[in-house]
């Protein structure tokens, strides 16, 4: 690669030819101040706060979508950049509410962070021009608030680019500019699949999760409710950055230690309906390939992925394992099984599960995920959610002694936890498949060909005579694909994997802010360390399993199961509400 | 393949279009400003097939048909009034016309008369200044306005 020799602030740096400016100010050490650029998107230069001197050059340039020259001289730090900082940042702000005490991202909004560190200190322009919006709360998952928006369009790509979806861009002119669903319907009458994955890039308050934490401190606090807790697997690796620990931490005892301090009756973890997930996908599975069943069949844990193919491949419908989420198992069984086991009278348990997710705020709201007559579960947080409650409660989470979750649903196995990666549920799956059908040991249970966070993954099995090809994709730009490739048939796959989110749902668009792929593949191998760490490997050697088959469900793919753990989907399409011209 | 096949659309027409254009989102403009052709306006419906057709998120088409003050995303009047908003106009007495009107007709900007016969709008410079203020009904252009002669003017339509 041609390197080239730039000067930055008197400092000379040599970056690689093409590099911008901000990239080569960062190897100078000096980190320039950005509002809508992100390190995994496309450069817009919309926001002009990365503005910077380039000797030579007639006006202030942008320093993340400029690129370097040879012997560029950069001064990233004069009274003329730093004016035109300042002003261009005070604009924005001359149209953004000055509501911060009262906003759901204040200390943790990156245009205050911005307002503190370029030194505003009072408003000098009062010249509110834009016309304000009332806020869309339409959606069971997320919330749109267009005022507090400043339209750096992170929202617009990720939802675009990387999901496919395109529920959201930018519509009418000048300062009427909004990121708005075509028509300015509402979202819910639109494809959105609401993964939250805007909310996870928004630098503001425009667009975030529907709040459940009010409801879930009432029940707290309802001496009447039994209040259970379950915990996504990956949760574990994520919460502790919302108290300022490095990305990739595992954190599941004090995880479970927390939770319980806020009060929760029974800790329990999800990990154990994700083991279960395996069993009953996994006969599922062997079901459709020895009985001539609809293949390839596609995973069902996701539920933006669900919303998904509900929306853009509704006649693909059959392809879908008709397995429950891990979260909807886990609620149903705590109000039947747990209920029955516990004494309880299941109008009084109520059932809160940790997400990395804002869709699973939709999917418990599905009508159908009510097998008890109650709904599975009643409120979902996401970590974000969880970060804020352990805030509200004062408890110190780097300070908290490691614990162990309840029983019988805190008894998991290692193929639980990697369900929070990529790839995980393909290898949790194949860990079991592999034993049942050919009554063998793995002689390694590690699958690392559906490992990382690359967008499509492939890989071969040999169940002893018979080979199964795989595909685990991440994101839904990447479900797209294959998608289109079933569509054509040209997918020779018998089974896949499909997370909404990129990364799997460590990079869940209800994760702690900031989500990076970087942080991201922190994340990852945090899940794969803590899944190495455990006794237990395989879904099926969990004892708590073995022991809800014997004496409640009887066998995998019984009539029990199919009641509780089996589920249906919705044929949706592309444009959901008849539209009005 | 046309997502939906409501009769009432203009669907045979619209085809003709998208047939003309072969799908690319190149076009979209002239693929937008042609469909609008049709009825006046650009119905969700007619966005919704030509975002199926090109291959773009309907939420894209939907940008640039608001982007653009002449499509139109709601039925509009016969006739559009468009009056200068530019500085030339401004300083002639544009906002003394823009009462007259909005008073003789009881809209404002952005509105369509209950019997559907005239909608107001602004426009940016029309290229009239030497006989600001300045406006267009439909393809007509008329000058050196006063809420009197502007009054006339709509009352002969």
């Amino acid at each position: 690669m041609e390197m080239v020799k730039v000067t930055v602030d008197g400092q000379t740096v040599e970056v690689p030819n093409g590099s911008t400016i901000l990239a080569a100010a960062k190897k100078a050490g000096i980190k320039i101040p950005t509002l809508c650029y992100h390190e995994d998107f496309n450069v817009k230069a919309m926001c002009r706060i990365c503005v910077v001197e380039v000797v030579g050059a007639r006006t202030l340039q942008a320093a993340c979508s400029q690129p370097v020259s040879d012997g560029m001289v950069i001064i990233t730090n004069s009274p003329a950049v730093r004016q035109a900082r300042k002003i261009n940042l005070e604009l924005l702000l001359s149209n953004h509410p000055q509501d911060c005490l009262n906003c759901v991202r204040n200390q943790r909004c990156e245009l205050q962070a911005l307002a503190d560190q370029l030194g505003v200190q009072q408003q000098r322009f009062h010249t509110k021009t834009r016309p304000e919006s009332p806020k869309d709360e339409s959606t069971a998952a997320l919330v749109r608030d267009p005022d507090k928006c400043i339209l750096c369009r992170r929202c617009v790509e990720v939802c675009h680019e990387v999901q496919s979806v395109g529920a959201i861009a930018p519509g009418n002119r000048g300062i009427n500019t909004q990121i708005l669903p075509a028509g300015g319907v509402d979202l819910n009458d639109v494809a959105c699949v609401q993964c939250g994955q805007c909310s996870l890039v928004c630098p503001v308050a425009a667009i975030y999760e529907q709040d459940h934490t009010e409801r879930v401190w009432a029940a707290l606090a309802d001496p009447e409710k039994h209040v259970v807790v379950q915990t996504a697997p990956a949760i574990r690796v994520s919460i502790g950055e919302e108290f300022g620990m490095e990305p990739g931490q595992v954190t599941t005892g004090q995880l479970v230690a927390a939770l319980r301090r806020l009060g929760f009756d029974r800790v329990f973890d999800t990990d154990f309906t994700a083991d279960l997930t395996i069993i009953e996908e996994g006969h599922e599975f062997i079901d459709r390939l020895t009985n001539g069943g609809v293949l390839p069949m596609i995973t069902s844990c996701s539920p933006g992925w669900i919303k998904f193919i509900e929306h853009f491949y509704p006649e693909y419908l059959d392809h879908l394992s008709t397995c429950k989420s891990p979260q909807q198992m886990f609620g149903a069984l705590a109000k039947t099984y747990y209920a029955e086991k516990a004494g309880i009278d299941p109008k009084n348990i109520y059932v809160v599960s940790i997400m990395p997710c804002t869709a699973k705020k939709f999917e418990c709201g599905r009508p159908e995920m009510s097998a008890s007559g109650y709904p599975d579960v009643d409120a979902v947080l996401t970590t974000r959610e969880l970060g804020k409650m352990l805030r509200q409660a004062g408890i110190v989470f780097s300070e908290l002694p490691e614990e162990e979750y309840d029983d019988p649903f805190g008894i998991t196995t290692g193929a639980g936890v990697i369900f929070g990666a990529s790839g995980g549920v393909m290898e949790a799956a194949l860990r079991t498949v592999y034993e049942v059908v050919t009554k063998e040991t793995l002689p390694s249970v590690d699958f690392n060909a559906v490992r990382g966070i690359e967008g499509i993954k492939e890989a071969e099995v040999d169940l002893k005579g018979t080979k199964v090809k795989v595909a685990v994709a991440n994101g839904l730009g990447n479900a797209r694909k294959l998608m289109d490739l079933i569509k054509e048939g040209k997918a020779d796959y018998q089974f896949i994997e499909i997370m909404c989110c990129p990364g799997g749902c460590i990079g869940g668009g209800g994760q702690p802010i900031p989500t990076t792929n970087e942080i991201r593949k922190k994340r990852i191998e945090a899940i794969y360390k803590a899944d190495a760490g455990l006794p237990l490997r395989k879904s099926h050697e969990n004892p708590a399993v073995k022991t809800l088959y014997e004496e409640y469900l009887g066998k995998p793919l019984g009539e029990k199961s199919h009641q509780l753990l089996h589920t249906h989907y919705t044929k949706r399409g592309k444009y959901p509400e008849k539209s009005v011209g | 393949m046309l997502a939906k096949t409501d009769c009432s659309l203009p669907t045979p027409k619209l085809s003709a279009i998208l047939d003309k254009y072969k799908k690319s989102p190149g076009s979209l403009l002239e693929i937008l400003r042609e469909a609008q052709a049709i009825n006046g306006y650009l119905s969700r419906e007619i966005l919704q097939l030509i975002a199926e057709e090109v291959g773009v998120p309907e939420s894209k088409v939907y940008g640039v048909a608001t982007f653009y003050s002449l499509f139109k995303t709601a039925p509009t009047g016969r006739y559009i009034i468009r009056i200068c908003e530019s500085a030339p106009c401004h300083i002639r007495g544009a906002q003394d016309v823009l009462a007259a009107i909005e008073k003789t007709l009881a809209i404002k900007p952005g509105e369509t008369t209950p019997d559907g016969k005239f909608t107001l709008e602004f426009t940016s410079c029309l290229g009239l200044c030497g006989v600001a203020p300045a406006m267009m009904i439909n393809d007509q252009v008329f000058g050196n306005l006063t809420g009197d002669r502007v009054r006339e003017i709509i009352n002969s339509f």
